[in-house]
């Protein structure tokens, strides 16, 4: 019997280890017969949509808008921040594995751009000084 | 039922969460607390209240007192003065004029709306489906249920006049009754709350702040079309909107608003949530199909329409969230109300998400016909810091810019069409002198290669090229003719591309063209950007004159 339920079953899978979001190859076979569909299929799907990682990712994941209202804004200087203080470009997961940096296209908190999210977590009115902190309270907090 | 003194709503939404509103709310009731009044005062997390960047927001009732930016110290200041000794805390209060204003109704941001698909948001607790009730919740399916047939649901709609409020205006009434014609035993229901579009937030904001009123629509739905199961299919990165949505469906389901025999009738019907996983594409309908279908987010050929082949094949009607919003309040007060409100052709309001550079940004609802003008300077205060209107973005990647001889269109979706826009899903950029047209067309060309699925050529290949040579333009290496390939490509792409989002991702660049046209001959013949965006460095200009 076929599931459909591909995209759910991938995300629950690449949440269950918080140290580590991402998909590993078990996970995707894991879903695979679960659904009852080819491994190919989900792998199809894994690398389809960019919320799902087949590359290792860091503790917590970085989501930094891109939008228009972000880019009218002052979101470079905070891409820049971002990058400057874990050390890595967009895609790149800090050295000490704690984050990993992606970019989102559009987060929808245009009034308060630039913004971005971390996990579950919307951080609005971001400045190059502000993310500093934010990233420091976040590693704090564990 | 408790009687309090005084209600003070605040603002639960992404964006006031997001300026830190969780904070100033836990050092508010910490407050209360200590000056024994949590019998006296009652604090409601409500939805978004839409002046978003004025958040975190406090709305204190009976008075309608709007408190802005509230930072945790401002708790004390509150309650000691406020609620204690009825003096309003005038430094935190909104100002027109830079004078208090005593209550909602005296500021034109939110006197000049008119709120149908809102008219919850920021008013009741988001998670509290009797606060849904007690606003006349669940009375338009109650109706439809006992009193209508689903032909008259048709009909009402039909005759209501309500487009989709996804971006392309198909009218809704017409949509349900070809589904509801289909000899299937199955039939879907799905609504599209993959709000993708940057600049967009209008979906989210109704999600998180009144879900109960999205549920009851696709309820009124299904019993026209006859389908007993909906999906909502909403993007992985609204978490909140999720969780709202989430304790919404359970409490309907105590409630017996949803599952079997609704309101002791005949009718059935459930909802289940899918989550999207990250792309723009699957705002399209057959590839939001295909991705609660658990497949690749791919876009079909059309037709057949969904509502004759959709979800697993069966007749399936899928609207956006501002559609199945604006449902209820048309089933309760009649089509003939909603066609007062806007135009012949576009009857009824249309939620705008409102950002750029303009004075108040936020979330509005305003009746269709209004023009730019009366929503950029009258709603949204003007431009800020003496900066000049130069244009305004709607429809996001899929529309066009508004320049400001246009300024006093009204908003309908005939009329932004004709102007090479779009009505879009509600999404709307202001920009003023300091944009640069060249490089926001860029903007979205980079946004759309990077979301195009890749499935047809036209958009895989045709974006790209088109990308390469604005990025040519804007950094000093555009080409006499250039302007003229990027409008022959666009019109190709326009008339090849498989789905809708390939069909008008030149848009951006078509509209700029059309209305800047001596800004791009700027870049190419003078290596100028007129907006002092675009940096030529020395060596590409001589690679550009080589």
């Amino acid at each position: 019997m076929k599931k459909h339920t591909v995209i759910e079953d991938l995300h629950q899978a690449q949440e269950k280890d918080r140290k580590h979001t991402y998909l590993k190859e078990g996970n995707m076979q894991d879903v695979a017969n679960g659904c009852g569909v080819p491994a190919s299929q989900v792998y199809g799907v894994a690398t389809f949509y960019t919320m799902f990682s087949t590359k290792p990712r860091g503790k917590h994941v970085i989501r930094i808008c891109r939008n228009l209202a972000c880019h009218l804004g002052e979101a470079e200087s905070v891409v820049k921040a971002l990058r400057a203080e874990l050390g890595v470009d967009i895609g790149g997961t800090s050295r000490d594995g704690e984050f990993t940096l992606e970019e989102s296209s559009c987060l929808g908190m245009c009034a308060v751009a630039p913004a971005m999210m971390v996990d579950d977590k919307p951080y609005g009115n971001l400045t190059a000084a502000g993310v500093r902190d934010i990233l420091q309270r976040i590693k704090n907090e564990g | 039922m408790k009687i309090y003194r005084l209600h003070a709503l605040i603002c639960a939404g992404t964006q006031c969460i997001s300026a830190g509103g969780e904070s100033f709310e836990s050092a508010l009731r910490d407050e209360l607390k200590k000056q024994g009044l949590t019998d006296e005062v009652q604090v409601v997390e409500t939805g978004c209240m839409g002046a978003c960047d004025r958040g975190p927001l406090m709305i204190v009732y009976p008075e309608g007192v709007l408190y802005q930016k509230l930072k945790p110290s401002d708790a004390k200041d509150i309650v000691s003065e406020h609620f204690l000794k009825g003096r309003k805390v005038s430094r935190l209060m909104w100002k027109e004029d830079e004078a208090p204003v005593p209550g909602l109704e005296q500021i034109p941001f939110f006197a000049r709306q008119t709120k149908i698909v809102l008219r919850n948001c920021g008013m009741i607790n988001a998670e509290s489906i009797d606060e849904y009730i007690a606003s006349e919740g669940y009375t338009a399916l109650a109706k439809a249920l006992t009193e209508m047939s689903p032909a008259d649901v048709v009909d009402e709609m039909k005759s209501s006049g309500l487009r989709g409020r996804g971006g392309a205006g198909f009218p809704t009434g017409i949509k349900w009754e070809y589904a509801a014609k289909q000899n299937s035993p199955v039939k879907y229901l799905i609504c599209n709350a993959d709000e993708g579009d940057p600049g967009a937030y209008m979906d989210r904001s109704v999600l998180e702040g009144d879900p109960h009123n999205v549920i009851e629509g696709m309820a009124i739905a299904a019993y026209a079309i006859g389908a007993s199961q909906g999906y909502i299919y909403v993007r992985a990165e609204y978490p909140l909107a999720i969780k709202r949505l989430e304790t919404a469906l359970r409490q309907a389901r105590q409630y017996g608003l949803l599952g079997q025999k609704i309101l002791g009738t005949s009718f059935s019907f459930d909802i289940k949530l899918r989550m999207g996983a990250g792309a723009f594409v699957c705002g399209e309908e057959t590839a939001l199909i295909h991705s609660i279908e658990g497949k690749r987010g791919e876009p079909r050929l059309k037709p057949p329409f969904p509502a004759v082949s959709g979800l697993w094949g069966k007749p399936t009607v899928i609207n956006n969230v501002e559609t199945y919003a604006s449902v209820p309040v048309i089933i309760n007060k009649g089509a003939e109300f909603f066609r007062k409100i806007g135009t012949a052709k576009s009857p009824g309001t249309k939620v705008f998400s409102l950002a750029g550079t303009v004075n108040t940004t936020g979330l509005i609802e305003v009746p269709m016909g209004i023009t730019l003008r009366e929503i950029i300077f009258d709603i949204g205060g003007g431009i800020p810091g003496g900066h000049q209107f130069k244009g305004a973005l709607t429809g996001g990647p899929s529309g066009g810019v508004i320049p400001l001889q246009h300024l006093d269109t009204p908003i309908d979706y005939e009329s932004l069409g004709a102007l090479g826009s779009i009505m879009g899903s509600g999404g709307l950029i202001v920009m003023d002198e300091r944009s640069c047209m060249v490089d926001i067309a860029k903007f979205f060309l980079e946004f759309t290669v990077d979301e195009s699925c890749g499935k047809c050529t036209p958009c895989r290949e045709g974006t790209m090229q088109m990308y390469r040579i604005l990025s040519d333009i804007t950094s000093g290496k555009g080409r006499p003719g250039d302007i003229e390939k990027l409008e022959e490509m666009g019109q190709l792409i326009k008339m090849t591309a498989l789905c809708g989002l390939g069909q008008s991702a030149p848009n951006p660049v078509l509209s700029t063209i059309r209305f800047f046209r001596d800004e791009y001959e700027a870049h190419i013949k003078d290596h100028k950007c007129p907006a002092g965006v675009c940096k030529f460095s020395e060596a590409k200009t001589e690679a550009a004159i080589a």
